[in-house]
């Protein structure tokens, strides 16, 4: 009997989402999908408004990353108004840009992804949270705390508050910075790096116990893009868009923000909100890449910081000879990425150009059209603006991180599912199958599907799984909610024509399972 | 200054000095009795259009604006209590209500009257449905931009215009929902002729609506205590011709 799985709302993720996984009559996986739930209607809503809002308006798309939109909109304004932002401007908002990845990769690491990492896959769904971990692993949940207090600490000082600051304004940032301010971020830079490094030794440690889900957390190859800096290093605010694909050769790298779409085409899904961008060349089929730390790390020939650096030959060597693919991945390269956005910051402080009180150009709306690019912590974020000649907007284009990803998501979704139910091992290379890891999974290694049909009931470190390879991504679904942990997850088994045959419930007490019919 | 004659009031509960060509508001803000205000500015003619500064007269069978409203000898004013406050309250909702009012985006969030009063009243939420409506922003001037969403009608702007710059340019078309304030004969502000584009309307106005273009999220500090010292300075120079 063909059955669907739904896995609804996913946990743990930034957003609303569900997955459904449809099984054929054999009750093999034949499909497993992502549906983003919610609709936003920022590229609809913001059209007439005068294009200096557009900031403030469009940094309401997150609250976790909303420094990231500010930038690429501040960006997209800056090519409206046809200026070059002054060299202090540029210098502080690399610097707010570096506190946001610092505590949106402490958030994602340590709030949302360590419970799985640190207390395993099949740890108890109460446990498998923030506070279990901070029960268990008191002096790992303090980093985390620390580092993303750390960050948003910086983005405070910086920018007046911690979400939602006005500071980045068209043409530069409406305040310069302060050797005061500066003093107080540089003090608490030293132990913050110990932090990082000992998360990252922690994070090794344990990667041995995740073969399987290496093997099998979206794990083939794809294309990797990213902005490119001088020689190959990483960068985050500025610089062409660069695509690589899986050997590592480059695709396009496009100095001209304003031509993105030559090279990337997106479509619009039947079942989800979230549309899928991917390399127009090959089409969405074969154009499918990736964004974010993984990508990023992928793409760049080094970091530019000595500790970076460091940390980046021990990643390399995941995969010698070629990009690391396995999404499971992110979760390392992220941790390279604080350390390195700490080393940035100590970079950046000390030099003297950032404190000069010149912060901002102003002008009027000179040019029709506008993008702004820089690296999100998930990845590269376009904003992309059209004026009428009053300066009100007349189109907006916004591709965010997670939609890069989309299509990645799926396939890694499916190659997940694939392996976690039916055993199969997949057309990835190097996999032993999830009963071979040793770990503690139940009687028959995966929830076989006849342990589904038979008595309805789903493993739920099985559909841990499942939502794990979405974590990976750290996805920003809406962009807005800041859940973690406890949300309420419901899984409904159905047959074909929508009848419950069976569903499992997970609330802040208790796992239920019950058969209906 | 101008004579008159002088009587006796009370606001509330206290025995208040004024003559008789001032208004309730005024006799009560020299004696340090507070009431709201809306529309009301220093240096430009009330005209009891918002409707927020109302009090209670005995005798009287419906609350009066105290900024159009003259003393009479032995009157007795309140100018608070639980009746009024749920009245302003009401007023400002359905102000409120009637535009698109998003405080977090806006470039006078923190330096908004409108804003400042709806904390001061305690409306942290609309009991009465929002309309929404769809109103386009006039970005035609150079200099400065007109967001109909964040317009309350308190037509400072058409009286600072008219009274001090002498302009004329703002004025209001249509009546209830429709009522909107317009330039020179409903022409885009750039093109309305008798614009000086001196600024005073938009440092006037209570709210966003009127704005200096450029300005990003509560960047806009609205500066208009001038006023009163114009207008002085106007009365002293006609005096002397």
């Amino acid at each position: 009997m063909p059955t669907t799985i739904a896995i609804d709302p996913v946990t743990r993720i930034e957003g609303h989402a569900r997955i459904t996984i449809t099984l054929d009559d054999q009750g093999r996986v034949e499909d497993c999908r992502l549906h983003v739930t919610q609709l936003r209607g920022f590229e609809a809503f913001c059209v007439g408004r005068p294009f200096a809002e557009m900031p403030s308006l469009t940094a309401r798309t997150c609250g976790i990353c909303p420094v990231s939109h500010l930038l690429a909109s501040a960006k997209a304004c800056d090519e409206l108004l046809a200026v070059r932002i002054p060299p202090a401007a540029r210098l502080l908002r690399q610097l707010l840009n570096y506190g946001q990845l610092v505590q949106s990769h402490a958030l994602s690491f340590f709030h949302l992804a360590s419970p799985d990492l640190l207390l395993g896959m099949d740890a108890a769904p109460e446990q498998r949270n923030l506070f279990g971990l901070a029960a268990a692993r008191p002096e790992v949940a303090k980093d985390g705390i620390a580092l993303r207090r750390f960050g948003q600490q910086l983005i405070e000082r910086l920018a007046g508050k911690r979400i939602h600051p006005d500071w980045v304004v068209p043409g530069g940032v409406s305040r310069p910075l302060s050797r005061e301010t500066a003093a107080a971020i540089r003090a608490e830079l030293p132990a913050m790096l110990t932090a990082a490094q000992n998360n990252l030794e922690r994070l090794q440690e344990v990667l041995p116990n995740f073969t399987a889900e290496i093997a099998h957390f979206a794990n083939f190859p794809s294309g990797y893009l990213a902005l490119a800096g001088e020689a190959g290093r990483l960068e985050y605010y500025d610089g062409p868009l660069r695509l690589v694909d899986q050997q590592g050769r480059e695709l396009f790298n496009e100095p001209e923000a304003l031509h993105y779409h030559r090279h990337l085409a997106e479509q619009s899904e039947p079942d989800s909100y979230l549309k899928s961008p991917y390399y127009r060349p090959l089409g969405p089929d074969d154009g499918l890449y990736r964004v974010g730390p993984l990508a990023r790390l992928n793409a760049a020939a080094s970091c530019g910081t000595p500790r970076a650096d460091q940390a980046l030959a021990g990643f390399k060597e995941l995969a010698p000879g070629g990009p690391v693919t396995s999404s499971f991945h992110y979760h390392y390269a992220r941790l390279i990425e604080i350390i390195h956005g700490l080393e940035k910051i100590e970079l950046l402080l000390a030099d003297d150009t950032i404190y000069d009180p010149r912060v901002r150009a102003t002008a009027g709306a000179n040019a029709p059209e506008g993008v702004g690019i820089c690296e999100a912590p998930r990845g590269t974020l376009i904003h992309h603006y059209q004026i009428d000649e009053q300066g009100r907007i007349s189109a907006v284009n916004m591709v965010i991180a997670t939609g890069h990803n989309s299509l990645a998501i799926q396939q890694g979704l499916q190659q997940a599912a694939r392996a976690f139910i039916n055993g199969d091992p997949g057309d990835n290379t190097g996999s032993e199958g999830p009963a071979g890891t040793g770990e503690k999974r139940g009687q028959s290694g995966g929830a076989t599907v006849g342990e589904i049909g038979e008595n309805g009931n789903i493993r739920e470190g099985l559909l841990n799984r499942i939502e794990a390879v979405l974590r990976c991504y750290d996805p920003c679904l809406s962009c807005s909610t800041h859940a973690l942990g406890q949300m309420p997850l419901a899984v409904e088994l159905r047959r074909p024509g929508g009848e419950l045959i069976g569903q499992l419930t997970r609330d802040n007490d208790k796992v239920e399972s019950k058969l209906t019919a | 200054m101008s004579g008159g004659r002088v009587i006796t009031l009370q606001i509330d509960g206290r025995d208040c000095g004024a003559r008789e060509e001032q208004t309730i508001l005024e006799v009560a803000r020299e004696n340090g009795i507070y009431i709201p205000t809306l529309c009301h500015l220093n240096g430009l003619h009330p005209v009891g259009g918002c409707r927020i500064c109302l009090v209670e007269i005995a005798g009287a069978p419906r609350p009066l604006p105290a900024c159009v409203t003259h003393p009479v000898e032995g009157m007795q004013v309140t100018t608070d209590n639980p009746e009024l406050r749920r009245q302003r309250r009401l007023i400002l909702e359905l102000m409120l209500a009637e535009g698109n009012h998003i405080c977090a985006v806006c470039v006078v969030n923190g330096h908004c009257e409108l804003q400042e009063l709806a904390l001061q009243l305690g409306v942290d939420h609309l009991e009465v449905p929002a309309l929404y409506p769809s109103r386009e922003v006039d970005a035609s001037h150079p200099r400065f931009g007109l967001d109909r969403n964040r317009c309350v009608l308190c037509t400072r702007c058409v009286r600072v215009c008219g009274e001090i710059e002498g302009a004329h340019t703002w004025d209001v078309m249509g009546r209830g929902l429709q009522a909107m304030v317009i330039s020179d004969l409903n022409q885009p502000w750039g093109e309305a002729e008798s614009c000086t584009g001196c600024g005073k309307c938009v440092q006037v106005c209570p709210t966003g609506a009127l704005f200096e273009k450029g300005k990003s999220a509560g960047e806009m500090v609205k500066r208009h205590l001038h006023l009163p010292l114009l207008t002085a300075m106007r009365r002293e120079e006609e005096a002397g011709e």
